[in-house]
């Protein structure tokens, strides 16, 4: 039997795309703040100055991993949406 | 159609959903993924930057002797290279007996700094970055950071440049 979706769900599905789209937001913020440490991190390097480097790299690995985790509930998130109708 | 095996709906399937609404999540899931692939990226460029500050070694500077002392008049220029051959660096006589010299490269985008004697400043002829004679700050335009400063030493009548400050 065909599967047709319900208008029951769209609410649902609106909450989803909502959810998402607030995700994908936080996700540009924390790239945005990723480019500038990485241009901060690159120009105090070339100035002589390396002792920046290793906070950089433990700051942007802590925000590339919250990346990571909130692309994974994207995908929860995208999965579950579109299962449920 | 399911997978007679496995029961399960085939991947092209979720990924290339022919459901208009669907598609509105796939645009939206590949935007995210994209935008995780840019934060690795700039993750991999910061420890690209902490492998180079490690495997960075400390410069050895040897003493190359630069002019004679009266050899260039006051408010006159000299370029010599230092430390390599290749490395253009300029020397300013400021004043009777103060001499200063810097790295010739601006630290915006490696054009060559002059000296304007009219304004008292190394200027950089490509984005207008100006550069302060005395201590070789930035005084106007895109660069942040300061001119590399060659250290001089006065031997007899001998200028003798040292090292760099900061380290390049």
């Amino acid at each position: 039997m065909a599967q047709y979706s319900s208008s029951r769900n769209i609410p649902h599905q609106r909450r989803g795309l909502t959810a998402i789209d607030a995700i994908t937001a936080l996700i540009v913020i924390l790239l945005v703040i990723q480019i500038w440490l990485l241009s901060a991190t690159l120009d105090t390097f070339l100035a002589g100055h390396t002792e920046t480097a290793l906070p950089g790299a433990i700051v942007s690995g802590v925000l590339c991993a919250a990346c990571f985790a909130m692309y994974g509930f994207v995908r929860r998130v995208d999965r579950d949406s579109r299962h449920d109708r | 159609m399911p997978d007679p095996v496995t029961e399960q709906e085939p991947l092209w399937r979720d990924e290339f959903s022919i459901s208009r609404a669907n598609e509105r999540y796939v645009s939206r899931r590949q935007l995210a993924k994209f935008l995780t692939l840019g934060s690795i990226g700039m993750f991999a460029g910061n420890l690209w930057i902490l492998g180079k500050s490690w495997l960075r070694k400390a410069p050895v500077y040897h003493r190359s002797p630069v002019a004679q002392v009266g050899e260039i008049p006051v408010g006159g220029v000299k370029l010599f290279q230092y430390p390599k051959s290749g490395e253009q660096c300029i020397m300013i006589r400021t004043a009777e007996d103060s001499y200063v010299a810097y790295s010739q490269k601006c630290t915006h985008l490696s054009c060559a700094v002059f000296y304007s004697r009219e304004n008292d400043r190394l200027e950089c002829p490509c984005h207008q970055g100006y550069f302060s004679v005395k201590d070789g700050s930035v005084l106007q335009g895109p660069p942040t950071r300061p001119l590399p400063r060659v250290v001089l030493d006065r031997s007899g009548d001998q200028l003798i440049a040292v090292k760099m400050e900061p380290e390049v």
